[in-house]
This record gives C-alpha cells, structure tokens and sequence, in this order.
C-alpha cells in the first residue's frame, strides 16, 4: 500500500472535521490575535516604539498560537478512541503521522495566516515585498516544529495532564526555528542583502530536514500497542 | 520478569561506594584547588570556582549524552533495564546541570559584573535542564511502565538530536564566555599546576557521575521490585 494516499486521506478527514466544526480555528485564531495585543499593552509605549518589537511579537504570537493548535491534533482522537480503527486499518504508520502532520500544518498556517496581516497592521509595519518573504519563512518554520508537534501531542494526550505537558516539551524544540525566524525577519524587514540571509534559510531547512525525518520513523514507536 | 531486592541492595552499595571515593576526592579537589594551586591574578580567588563549575557542565552533558544514547538502544532492543539506567542519567543531570547554573552565577557576578547574561554556554546549559525538566514531567504523568520507557525514549532520542541545533543558536546568538583555553591546538595556555588541578576535576566528577548514576540505577530496581512483589 502506498504511503501517500492514505496520509492523504488522513489528513483530509482531520481538515475536514476541523471545518465542519470551525470551533478550534476559531479559538486559536482569537489567541493569535488576543497575543499580539497583549504585547501593545504590555509595553510602555513612550519608551518602545511599536515598530522595535514587531519581529519579536511576530514570532511570541506565531509560536504560541501554534501550540494551541497543536494541542487539539489527537483530542479528537482520544475522545472516540478513533485511532485504534486507524490504527487497525492497512495504512502503514508513516501514512499516520504523514496525514496528522499534514493536517496539523495546514491548521497553523490557517491561524499564521489571519494573524500575519493583523500583525502588519497593528504593528504598522510598512508593506514591501519583503512581507511576501516573511511569509514564506513563517511556512518553513512551521514545517519543521509541526512535525516534532504531532509527535509529542500524540505522546502528550495519553497523559493525565496533556494541555499543561505538550507546551513544556514542544517549547524546547521551538526555541531553534523561532530563532532563525526571527533573525531572518529583522533582517527581511530591514532589508539587508541576499547573502545575510542564506546561513539563516539554510539552518532552518535543515531543522526542518533533521525533524520530519526523525518524526517519521519516530512516530511509528508512538502509536505502536 | 523477576527482580529480586537483593541484587539491588547490592547495585545500590556498589553505587554508595563509588560515590563515597568520588567525595573523598571532591574534598581533595577543594584541599588541591585552595592550597595547592596559585590564585588567578586579575580574577582573584573566585576563579577556584573554574575547578568544578566546567566538570559539572561536563558531568551534565555527559549525564544527558547518555540517555539519549541508551534511548536509542531501548528503542532497538526493548529492554527494562535500559530504560531504568535512562531515567536515573536524566535524573544526575539534572542535579549536575542545577550545579552548573547556581556555580555559574557565583563566578559571573564578580567576573562580568552580572549574575545573568544571555551568553551562549549559560543558556545552553537552561535548555538542556529545561528539555530534561519536560523528560520527567512526561515520566511523571504515564501509568504504564511500557508505554512510559517507549515515549520517554523517544524524547530521549529527540533531545539528542535538539543538542547541535541548541549549540548553533546559543552560540549564533551571543557568547561572553571565556573561548577555551585547555582544549586547543598546541600547548594548553594555563600554568602546569593549575592544568593538574583542573583535569584532577574532571576526573573527579566522572566518578562522581558513575557513583549518582549506579546508585540512582539500583534504587530503580529495587523500586521495580518492591512494586512487582505488591501487585
């Protein structure tokens, strides 16, 4: 059996679960926003200008936002006991976690992608093309920290306190992306020169190569009984 | 599956007296460093903390190395014992790694003027506490011994794999600490008695490590044990 076709289909089905319901976009997409203005808030703003904090608040709100998503990735699941029928269909392992993190992306970068351009727009942050970039580097990082995501929620949600767990274990392996993300972000909005960025883009996608790799033949271990 | 108290009584003994000799050299490695080694001239006598504040650091990673190592094996060959050895390692690591924060600061406030910087082997060191922190919460909340070594290892193996992306970004992000000065190309660049002083650190803190690590393995056993006797 082919590993693509039932990933597909996994993911599908979680997607299309998620927007019969809407109820978890719709929070997470709220926390996103209720983020970036806290840090308006929390700030002196004769001290700090708004325009200082942006790449920092970008990527606070980004990371967070995704956590909350990702903590509903195997609610469902749970709750129905639904994976032991996945679990008892043919589809390898790999198309499991394929499919999970397939659907976990497509939901972070459906929150990424309402708070960008509020993020643009109470930060006034000037529109360039440079924005377009910003996005794109958005979408890399969420590659990588999804998929060591989908394999800790799955671990996290079999454990008496998984709201509190998957947050204490993800944080960790967030810190690198966000990290990059976020230096390239200044230097994007800054305008720097093609070849201070390359290190950066190259150190994310290896993040991103290293952590859907290991996620995979991980992941199997995981769900195994 | 079988583990009697007795055997690990005895891992236990063997543990206390390898960490009894590691102890008697600890407060020779004080009576050496104090007496025996000349004083730092520009950083004065809180530089003697130099002779168990990068051992400890050392002990940590060492501590940690380990489990994601033994990880890897329990995840090949699925045996207890593996696992066991795994959570008493991140458990000395975590006693070397808070170690290494509290002697730190002690060094850094005199030193730098500060007792906190964002420097890069500081917060390297935060990280990896905090990924091992994480470890055991997740030890803590599963039920099933089986299922708890299967997701612990696979933590193990993952935190493994964070240590040279967490290395890029502390270092990528900012250093104030002194670059190395023993472990260079050539002659290392510090007076003879105080290399003597150093190195007698580090071998004090290996057995150290060994003594908390065997001790901390048999009190796991004899855990496994008691609780295979009560069900």
């Amino acid at each position: 059996m082919s590993t693509w076709k039932p990933a597909l289909a996994i993911a599908a089905k979680d997607l299309t679960i998620e927007w019969r319901n809407r109820t978890a976009l719709l929070t997470a997409t709220v926390f996103a926003i209720l983020v970036l203005l806290i840090f308006v808030f929390a700030r002196d703003p004769g001290v700090i200008a708004l325009p200082v904090l942006a790449p920092a608040v970008l990527w606070v709100a980004l990371a967070l936002a995704s956590l909350v998503a990702l903590n509903r990735a195997f609610l469902l699941e749970r709750e129905h006991a639904a994976l032991d029928g996945i679990l008892l269909s043919p589809a390898p392992r790999a198309a499991l976690f394929w499919g999970k993190w397939l659907a976990n992306l497509c939901f972070v970068l459906v929150v990424q992608a309402v708070a960008f351009p509020l993020w643009i727009l109470f930060f006034n942050v000037p529109p360039s093309g440079a924005l377009v970039l910003v996005a794109g580097v958005a979408i890399l990082t969420a590659i990588g920290f999804t998929a060591v995501g989908t394999v800790l929620a799955a671990m996290a949600v079999r454990t008496r306190f998984a709201e509190l767990l998957l947050p204490v274990l993800l944080l960790p392996f967030m810190l690198p992306p966000v990290f990059f993300a976020a230096q390239l972000t200044t230097r994007l909005l800054a305008g720097r020169p093609a070849d201070e960025l390359w290190g950066w883009i190259r150190l994310l996608s290896l993040y991103d190569v290293v952590f859907l790799a290991v996620a995979t033949l991980l992941f199997p271990v995981v769900v195994e009984e | 599956m079988s583990i009697d108290v007795a055997s690990a009584e005895r891992t236990i003994r063997r543990g206390k007296a390898i960490t009894l000799a590691a102890m008697a050299g600890l407060a020779g490695l004080y009576v050496i460093a104090l007496y025996y080694t000349p004083t730092e001239r520009f950083e004065g006598l809180v530089q003697k903390v130099y002779y168990v504040h990068p051992p400890g650091a050392y002990a940590m990673q060492i501590a940690f190395g380990v489990v994601g190592v033994v990880s890897v094996l329990y995840l090949w060959l699925r045996d207890e014992r593996l696992d066991r050895f795994a959570e008493a390692s991140a458990e000395v690591g975590l006693v070397f790694g808070a170690m290494t924060l509290i002697t730190g600061p002690i060094w850094g406030q005199p030193t730098w003027g500060t007792w906190w910087t964002w420097d890069a082997r500081l917060t390297f060191t935060l990280i990896e506490v905090l990924v091992f922190a994480g470890y055991f919460a997740l030890r803590s909340a599963m039920q099933d011994s089986h299922e708890r070594a299967r997701y612990a290892a696979v933590l193990g193996v993952m935190a493994l794999l964070l240590v040279p992306f967490n290395h890029l970004t502390v270092y990528l992000f900012n250093t104030t600490h002194p670059k190395p000065i023993t472990l260079q190309v050539g002659k290392p660049q510090l007076p003879d008695e105080m290399l003597r002083t150093f190195i007698v650190g580090f071998v004090v803190f290996t057995v150290l490590y060994l003594g908390f690590v065997i001790t901390r393995y048999g009190i796991g056993l004899r855990r496994a044990a008691t609780e295979a006797y009560d069900a």
